[in-house]
């Protein structure tokens, strides 16, 4: 479904250059569940953004679906991440101005959907993570799992075959974080194709694979 | 999706009142300017009372001898003859009325002088202009054949000569400048910015002191052509402009002196223009000028809420990279960006609109013109709007241009 191949990426800045990710290759299968490790600045979200789509690798190849995706232009990309990839963020990126359920409808507004049909899938997507009772409030109403769960919402309100997220627990205590996890896992047994940054091994474990990372590069 | 971001667009403006203080303070003054200024414009050169007609009228007021060389000119009003051989013989036209260009006179209540304007004017004027008659009617080709001693006199000179007592001065006897005049219609006066048909009072042109009988070609008298409908006009010029052709040099040549003769039918507003303008080249400063006049005004505050939104870019950007990462296209980031100035702009815009409508009513009641009648009418609302809209355009395209090329994965780390 997502392969990568050789990949590099390298930061510039005017004074130094960063090797963040060294010659990785992955393949992510459909329905797989898979969970990237390792120590901080090793390049997780580095690699978790290019996988995403949201960043281009400095080098090497990616594949969706076995089509090449540097050809794409902006706009083809922009459809691609709307129609097939939902992101989880570790700090949300909950757009505060907006209510609950506007939140969750953003993925819909940049496709041909009705106010009506929008608001519907929304409240769905709301049903699923369990805060269909919150869909007035607004982001600063909300406990950091709420918020979470809101963002899951979003990034599944689309029906994306992958979601993307990037230390969903990270800033949830255990018990949230456990519950989190559990929704991803039903998630994933519903057909969701899950590609998880995390810190913590007891929940990589629960995972279909493991991919290690150290200093840029892939170590397992 | 509009109505997301407008909900956006109010949570903004609401998070930092400040800011959005001085923004709309800004925006309101600016546009308030503009629309005080259209407002003018439009009373100016518009269409209203007593010139309702202008957008079927031409405007037949300046002649010009010059030579090929420009180097002498003399120009000025036509003679009644002119006119009357040249204008009122147009056959394209519905109407033409002569009228003298102004003058002035004097007549006295109980010893205290009032200064009047006078003019003097065919039958047709009342037909070409759409003077209100409170009393009364206008004068008759029998009083021009007769040479009668008539006049129509406005509402603020009837009140003035004979006192505002609510009775009838029609039949009453007026004294300007030791001649009597019989009073046959009273109408209601028109702002003094209506040159060619503003007056204190009205006489036939052939009631003394017209100069009407006056030789040659350049005189005091001007000329108003009315087509059946404005598509007419060009007709009519064309027609004008043979017959100002046909005009044998020795004419206006005044001993060799000219060998041009510039006479137009115009518009008002060509006709305004042309009196600061000669030629084509002339225009095209006048309007750059104006044009530049236009953009400092609108391009100051502009570029002041480029800056303001530039530099909250930054408070923007974690939404910025979660739309695109959820496959918002630049341009859908670009519009909304846009639109939400817009609807900055518009709330501004009706702030301005008030404060226009407040400034208008001072002006009207001031009495800095008389009978001022400047007006928020529809023409000046739609520009008003147009000029909002140009405004949020030119104070939202780059913010937002910048905003939408901003880069997801920079976008969500802050
Ligand atoms: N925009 C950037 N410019 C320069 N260097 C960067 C940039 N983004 C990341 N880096 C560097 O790339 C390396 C990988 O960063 P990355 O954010 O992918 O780490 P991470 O594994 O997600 O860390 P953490 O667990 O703390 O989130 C780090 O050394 C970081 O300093
Ligand atoms: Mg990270």
């Amino acid at each position: 479904m997502i392969k990568l191949q050789n990949v590099e990426k390298v930061y510039r800045t005017s004074s130094i250059e960063t090797l963040a990710l060294n010659n990785i290759n992955i393949d992510v299968k459909k329905g797989e569940f898979v969970s990237i490790m390792g120590p901080s600045g090793c390049g997780k979200s580095t690699l978790l953004n290019i996988i995403g789509l949201l960043d281009a690798p400095s080098k090497g190849q990616i594949e969706i679906d076995g089509s090449p995706v540097e050809r794409y232009t902006d706009k083809h990309l922009a459809e691609l991440r709307n129609r097939k990839l939902g992101f989880i963020f570790q700090s949300f990126h909950l757009i505060n101005d907006l209510s609950v359920i506007d939140n969750v409808e953003i993925p819909l507004l940049y496709r041909n959907t009705s106010a009506k049909q929008r608001r519907e899938l929304a409240q769905e997507a709301l049903e699923k993570v369990g805060l269909s009772n919150r869909m007035k409030h607004f982001p600063k109403q909300l406990s950091g799992g709420q918020k979470q769960r809101v963002a899951i919402a979003r990034a599944i309100v689309g029906k994306p075959e992958i979601i993307l997220a990037d230390e969903p627990t990270g800033n949830l205590d255990s018990a949230m974080g456990n519950e989190i996890l559990g929704i991803l896992q039903k998630l994933n047994t519903d057909g969701a194709t899950i590609v998880m940054v995390t810190h913590d091994e007891a929940m990589a474990k629960k995972t279909d694979r493991l991919i290690r990372l150290f200093d840029g590069t892939q170590v397992s | 999706m509009l109505t997301n971001y407008i909900k956006i667009a109010w949570k903004v403006l609401l998070r930092h009142p400040f800011y959005t203080f001085i923004t709309l303070f800004g925006i309101t003054l600016t546009l308030t300017v503009l629309m005080v200024v259209t407002s003018f414009l439009d009373h100016l050169f518009g269409a209203h009372y007593p010139e309702e007609k202008r957008s079927r009228s031409l405007y037949i007021a300046t002649l010009i001898q010059t030579d090929s060389a420009n180097t002498t000119m003399s120009s000025g009003p036509a003679s009644f003859e002119f006119l009357k051989k040249y204008a009122k013989t147009l056959k394209t036209a519905e109407r033409v009325s002569v009228m003298n260009n102004f003058g002035f006179s004097n007549a006295y209540v109980n010893g205290k002088r009032i200064k009047l304007n006078t003019k003097y004017t065919d039958v047709e004027f009342w037909s070409v202009t759409d003077f209100e008659f409170l009393e009364g009617k206008p004068y008759d080709e029998t009083n021009i054949r007769n040479a009668d001693h008539v006049a129509v006199i406005t509402d603020a000179l009837r009140d003035q000569y004979f006192g505002f007592d609510g009775e009838s001065v029609v039949g009453k006897t007026i004294d300007i400048e030791n001649i009597n005049y019989r009073v046959i219609g009273v109408v209601k006066g028109s702002p003094p910015t209506r040159v060619y048909t503003y007056s204190d009072v009205y006489f036939p042109y052939t009631a003394p002191k017209s100069n009407y009988e006056e030789k040659g070609m350049r005189g005091r008298f001007v000329a108003i052509v009315l087509a059946k409908n404005p598509a007419d006009l060009p007709a009519i010029q064309a027609e004008f402009d043979s017959h100002i052709a046909r005009i044998p040099r020795s004419e206006y040549s005044d001993n060799n002196r000219f060998n041009v003769l510039i006479v137009k039918a115009d518009t008002y507003f060509d006709h305004f223009l042309s009196m600061f303008t000669r030629s084509d080249k002339d225009r095209i400063a006048l309007y750059a000028i104006v044009g530049l006049v236009l953009l400092m005004i609108m391009g100051l505050p502009a570029v002041n809420l480029v800056n303001v939104n530039v530099s909250r870019i930054l408070e923007r950007a974690s939404e910025i990279g979660v739309r695109k990462a959820f496959g918002a296209p630049a341009k859908a980031l670009l519009w909304q960006f846009i639109i939400e100035n817009i609807f900055i702009t518009f709330i501004g815009g009706a702030f301005a609109l008030i404060l226009t409508f407040a400034v208008i009513q001072f002006i009207n009641a001031s009495g800095w013109i008389a009978y001022a009648d400047l007006t928020i009418n529809l023409p000046v609302f739609l520009i008003s709007i147009l000029v909002c809209l140009v405004f949020g355009l030119l104070s939202g395209v780059l913010p937002a241009f910048r905003m939408s090329r901003l880069k997801i994965a920079e976008a969500l780390k802050v």
